[in-house]
């Protein structure tokens, strides 16, 4: 492995998962990622992305490799509460009131009602929902319910938030909105982000390391460093570079296999 | 409501003048005794059973609370056994598969045939005849609770359990934070079911059972009489339903209540 190992918070070295019907979702991967970045992983259904996603919170196993988080297993990361994790839906306990679903972690994690109530009314803040803690989670429109949902994952500070394309069911709008407002978080709560998604774009925008993978088998074809500059902003979007990193994901997905990416830099470099 | 019994009513009495004037047989002969009328049904309330003993409707009010007390007991027994049953299938599905077909065949007994057993039995343990058929009407009861139950046990989002692995939750905190509470439409259509099923189980339990002081003693009894006063029959008919549905009304409107919180999630 290239890269300094030691500042790496998440280190993926020769994954693979073979399903029992034969199919080989994930080949031979290898990813380090260090402490702050934001990698989102793109490709093409099937490409076995949010099965990585899974095998690195250790929700599933690899059939063969290993993941290693801040150090220890992925599964002794998640006895820790090392993650924090955000699906495409919100999946929000509908019994619960929006405070109630906030504070379920912490609940987990056996804090007491009076910590609880006070992280509760910070996440709500930081998700701006304050006034909707008594609402129940079918009374928010997709986004609300959405930024929920961040809320939840981020209550108890994880140090690794994994999101499952968590705005892949939201309008355009909304999901440059919340785009905006998951940048914003992710610099205050500094945590380390791995971020599934199906939009170029978005990729482009939200990440420090796009990495691009193909399908059948599963592999990475490509990895590009986003250069653009800290913070984002709504300029962004319409920088040149952004236009240009979007046409090396565009190439690189298309070129189904790593190495022909002229621009990302570090492609070569880590495979 | 008022207008459908009045429907109702206007059609039974339409049927019997029908066929009583016409004289049809088909499919059965129409007369005072099959089909009485039912204003005659109501005055029954207010006949004694004896002469010189009360209305009729002062003993089968009492033979309402009697069958009403083994019904409420055999429900709470039932859906209390029916839901750990759940529970504990739920957690293995080498149990759900070995025990599975013996919930089902236990249906499949009728419940005239261990009635007898069941009353005799406890009886000679010193038992009293209602907690004996307390035991039967949860007999019918357990089974739709434990078998909702477990698909609503089992029917949680995959991802939402996912969710409390990522907090390292145990299986008793996924069981009892996600599962039940995510069940509770699922027992709450069970408990509907079981309702109704618990009170035909401590009227049916009563009837092998030879016990006298309950609504099915009370139907063996005026059965006796049916070709002399078929009234009193119809009348206990007509209290044996009012309780069923005072029963399942109990449970809905506890449904209700506990789904203001959450309507939609319940819906």
């Amino acid at each position: 492995m290239s890269g300094p190992a030691a500042a790496s918070v998440v280190e993926i070295d020769g994954v693979s998962k073979s399903f029992r019907t034969g199919v080989t979702a994930l080949q031979e991967i290898a990813l380090a990622i260090r402490a702050g970045e934001f990698v989102s992983l793109i490709g093409p259904s099937g490409c076995g992305k949010s099965t990585l996603l899974r095998i690195v919170g250790d929700l599933i196993q690899p059939t063969s490799g290993s993941v290693t988080v801040n150090g220890k297993s992925a599964h002794q990361a998640r006895l820790d509460h090392d993650y924090g994790i955000v699906f495409q839906d919100a999946v929000l306990y509908d019994w619960r009131t929006v405070a109630r679903n906030v504070s379920l972690p912490l609940e987990m994690l056996g804090w007491d009602r009076s910590r609880r109530r006070a992280r509760v009314a910070e996440m709500l803040e930081l998700v701006e929902l304050t006034g909707f803690e008594s609402s129940r989670p079918w009374q928010l429109s997709g986004g609300m319910q959405q930024r929920v949902s961040i809320a939840r994952a981020l209550s108890f500070a994880p140090p690794l938030l994994l999101m499952d394309e968590p705005f892949g069911a939201l309008d355009e709008m909304t999901r440059e909105r919340l785009n905006m407002e998951l940048l914003r978080i992710w610099e205050k709560a500094g945590s380390t982000v791995i971020f599934v998604t199906h939009s170029i774009p978005e990729a482009v925008f939200l990440s420090t390391r796009v990495v691009v993978m193909s399908a059948r088998p599963g592999r990475i074809a490509g990895v590009v460093d986003i250069d653009l500059e800290q913070p984002r902003t709504f300029e962004t979007r319409e920088d040149a570079r952004f236009f240009e990193l979007i046409t090396v994901v565009r190439e690189t997905l298309a070129a189904g296999h790593g190495g022909d990416a002229p621009r990302a830099g570090t492609a070569e470099e880590r495979f | 409501m008022v207008l459908v019994i009045c429907a109702l009513w206007g059609l039974w009495e339409a049927y019997k003048w029908l066929w009583e004037t016409a004289g049809w047989t088909w499919p059965f002969a129409v007369n005072d005794t099959t089909m009485p009328h039912l204003h005659d049904v109501v005055a029954a309330f207010w006949q004694p059973t004896t002469t010189g003993g009360p209305p009729l409707i002062r003993s089968l009010l009492n033979a309402a609370w009697f069958t009403c007390k083994e019904a409420l007991a055999g429900f709470l027994l039932g859906g209390t056994i029916g839901f750990l049953l759940a529970v504990l299938l739920s957690q293995s599905r080498f149990l759900e598969r070995g025990i599975i077909p013996y919930i089902v065949a236990s249906q499949t007994v009728p419940i005239l045939a261990i009635a007898p057993m069941v009353v005799v039995g406890l009886g000679s343990k010193g038992v009293a005849g209602w907690k004996a058929v307390a035991i039967l009407a949860a007999y019918l009861t357990f089974f739709p609770v434990a078998i909702n139950t477990l698909r609503g046990l089992q029917s949680v989002d995959p991802r939402a359990v996912e969710l409390m692995h990522s907090y390292a939750a145990t299986r008793w905190r996924v069981l009892w934070r996600l599962r039940v509470p995510s069940s509770v439409p699922y027992i709450f259509t069970a408990l509907k079911i079981s309702a109704t099923a618990s009170v035909i189980g401590a009227i049916i339990g009563e009837t092998p059972a030879s016990i006298q002081s309950g609504l099915g003693g009370a139907i063996v009894n005026f059965n006796q009489y049916y070709s002399l006063e078929p009234t009193f029959l119809w009348a206990t008919n007509v209290v044996c339903a009012v309780l069923g549905i005072l029963f399942y009304l109990a449970v809905a409107g506890t449904e209700r209540l506990v789904l203001r919180k959450a309507p939609e999630h319940f819906a």
